[in-house]
């Protein structure tokens, strides 16, 4: 058994530093951004969600140059970013899909001339994967409070305007006839995603985000209608998905190719998209037996 | 500026914006942006598997952007587009972080691949490309009829018999097409600028189709070129120049849209 378990577990896994760091990060992280991204899916945003993780990559390579602490960038661009598309129009369906696509656009191209600027100026020429891909054994012990604060911060939010939010979020005509500012609704819901979506930057890399926001949530709505519900199977998927993918980039150091540890943010994209497989799997499997 | 090794950036650069406009004005038309972004954006990993590999390029970004295309479609018949979009672009990024960390150490080839080098093109991508480009224009030809109706009334189009799923795929397959011949000049991220920003121009500016896809060309030209040109004086980036510019491009459209309507409603009055 316990042979089992140390081949599972590599030894040391759970006295290691940095471990306990990432371990830590990403159970807060999953459960943030995992039972936003219940929303998210609901409100049919999954191309915002992912967009304004693209724009934070804008910031986080920013704040290299400026040497602040990328999380602050993530936050600060993926912030504008929402507000630059609640300008434009993001918020009515019709144009929506275009203005989201053209705020990212710029926000890549944004983060295209920080990162080049990184490598000319700031020397950090590795800026470039880690900012897109992320790094989760690179973090500090004095981001975890950090983590902690902001990601309580996106959940109060949240907390805060449930009701009127899931009710605009089903149905926006229904929801505006009983008196819900629908518009005001819409970009405090899009400051708490910039919030969720920035911390998910820092522990899977900001193009990879879209995985933790998405998957979890997605795969949890096939599987229970109560959105209530889905927070919860949506936050245990998510959790399990980035501890898992955590523990298997610590052992994956040992794979093939030797001494060369695999990025941990695959291994939480993988899991996370087997998780959605199965839920609609399962789903249509059950629902075909009903 | 135009000598040597440059004319090959300028035919290849042309050659991507004329076939980004045309096929970026039916992404516009169908709302299809976010797929848009994932096909060239996922096919990353296959530039990354080519260098692994040892095959080219242009071979791998082909096969993974057809695979982003099937899988998005495919997955899009079982839960809603854009779920199916976001999770197919995540595993393609991720299966590309990987190989790219197995190919380790060489930080700016990365950054190329993510972000474009107009001093990128060699002469032997020449032919590959032109030759992808004739296809993807035979294609959209042939499609042009049944892609318009199936974009603008998608109902009509099914009473018809014109299969959704098969549309859509035809569809992705043609953005997949686009994005193989690209990579050299604008990058795997920004390709999709190209096919929102001057569509999305054009759109605003003319309400009928034919005169759209001829502006939506015209105005991609024209940001490509800028952006070239800006990138070879200044030494900047050429994505950042193309994101920016074509973001630039699609707010000039709707200003000057928006001038319009109100002098005409001034008239009127």
């Amino acid at each position: 058994m316990s042979a089992v378990a140390r081949a599972i577990v590599e030894p040391g896994f759970f006295e290691n530093g940095p471990v306990q760091i990432a371990l830590a990060v990403s159970a807060v992280v999953s459960l943030v951004v995992s039972a936003l991204g219940v929303i998210t899916v609901i409100r049919g945003q999954a191309f915002a969600g992912h967009s304004l993780a693209d724009i934070g990559a804008a910031g986080g390579s920013g704040a290299l140059l400026v040497g602040v602490g990328p999380l602050w960038g993530f936050f600060l661009l993926a912030l504008a970013g929402a507000g630059a598309m609640e300008l434009v129009g993001a918020d009515r369906r019709r144009s929506r899909d275009l203005a989201t696509g053209i705020v990212l656009g710029a926000g890549l191209g944004l983060a295209a001339l920080f990162l080049y600027l990184d490598s000319r100026l700031a020397n950090a020429s590795g800026a470039t994967s880690t900012i897109l891909f992320g790094s989760i054994f690179a973090i500090s012990s004095a981001t975890i409070p950090v983590v902690i604060a902001v990601g309580a911060a996106a959940l109060t939010l949240i907390a805060a305007i449930y009701r009127p939010l899931l009710l605009s979020s089903l149905s926006r005509d229904l929801a505006a006839a009983r008196g819900v500012r629908v518009r005001l609704v819409g970009g405090l819901y899009l400051a708490a995603l910039a919030a969720a979506v920035a911390l998910s930057c820092l522990a899977t890399g900001a193009i990879l985000s879209t995985a933790l926001l998405i998957g979890p949530a997605a795969g949890a709505l096939r599987l229970t209608r109560r959105p209530g519900m889905a927070v919860i199977v949506s936050a245990a998927i998510a959790i399990a998905s980035s501890c898992v993918g955590v523990l298997l980039a610590y052992d994956s150091y040992y794979w093939p190719p030797a001494g060369h540890g695999w990025p941990a943010s695959f291994f939480i994209v993988v899991l996370t998209v087997l998780a959605y497989l199965a839920a609609s799997a399962f789903a249509s499997r059950t629902r075909r037996a009903a | 500026m135009f000598s040597g090794f440059m004319v090959n950036t300028w035919i290849v650069a042309s050659v991507v914006a004329v076939l980004a406009g045309l096929v970026g004005f039916f992404v516009v038309l169908r709302g299809a942006a976010f797929a848009a972004h994932a096909v060239p954006n996922g096919s990353i990993a296959g530039a990354a598997s080519a260098g692994l590999l040892g095959i080219s390029v242009l071979a791998g970004l082909a096969v993974f952007s057809l695979l982003g295309a099937i899988a998005i479609a495919v997955l899009a018949t079982r839960d809603r587009h854009d779920i199916a979009v976001a999770l197919t672009l995540v595993l393609m990024l991720a299966v590309g972080a990987l190989l790219l960390s197995f190919s380790s150490g060489y930080a700016p080839a990365t950054y190329s691949l993510l972000f474009g080098e107009i001093l990128g093109v060699s002469r032997a991508e020449l032919g590959p490309t032109v030759g992808l480009a004739l296809a993807s224009l035979a294609v959209l030809a042939v499609l042009y009829r049944p892609l318009l109706l199936s974009s603008v009334l998608p109902e009509v189009s099914e009473a018809r018999g014109i299969a959704a799923l098969r549309i859509d795929l035809c569809f992705l397959v043609c953005v997949a097409l686009v994005t193989t011949m690209t990579v050299p000049v604008v990058g795997t991220t920004l390709i999709f600028s190209l096919m929102v920003g001057p569509p999305g121009a054009a759109r605003s500016l003319t309400k009928s189709p034919a005169a759209a896809l001829v502006l939506s060309v015209m105005i991609a030209l024209a940001t490509v070129w800028l952006a070239i040109a800006a990138a070879y004086d200044l030494d900047l980036p050429v994505g950042f120049l193309v994101g920016v510019l074509a973001a630039c491009a699609y707010a000039g459209g709707r200003g000057w849209a928006t001038l319009r309507r109100g002098r005409a409603a001034v008239a009127r009055a």
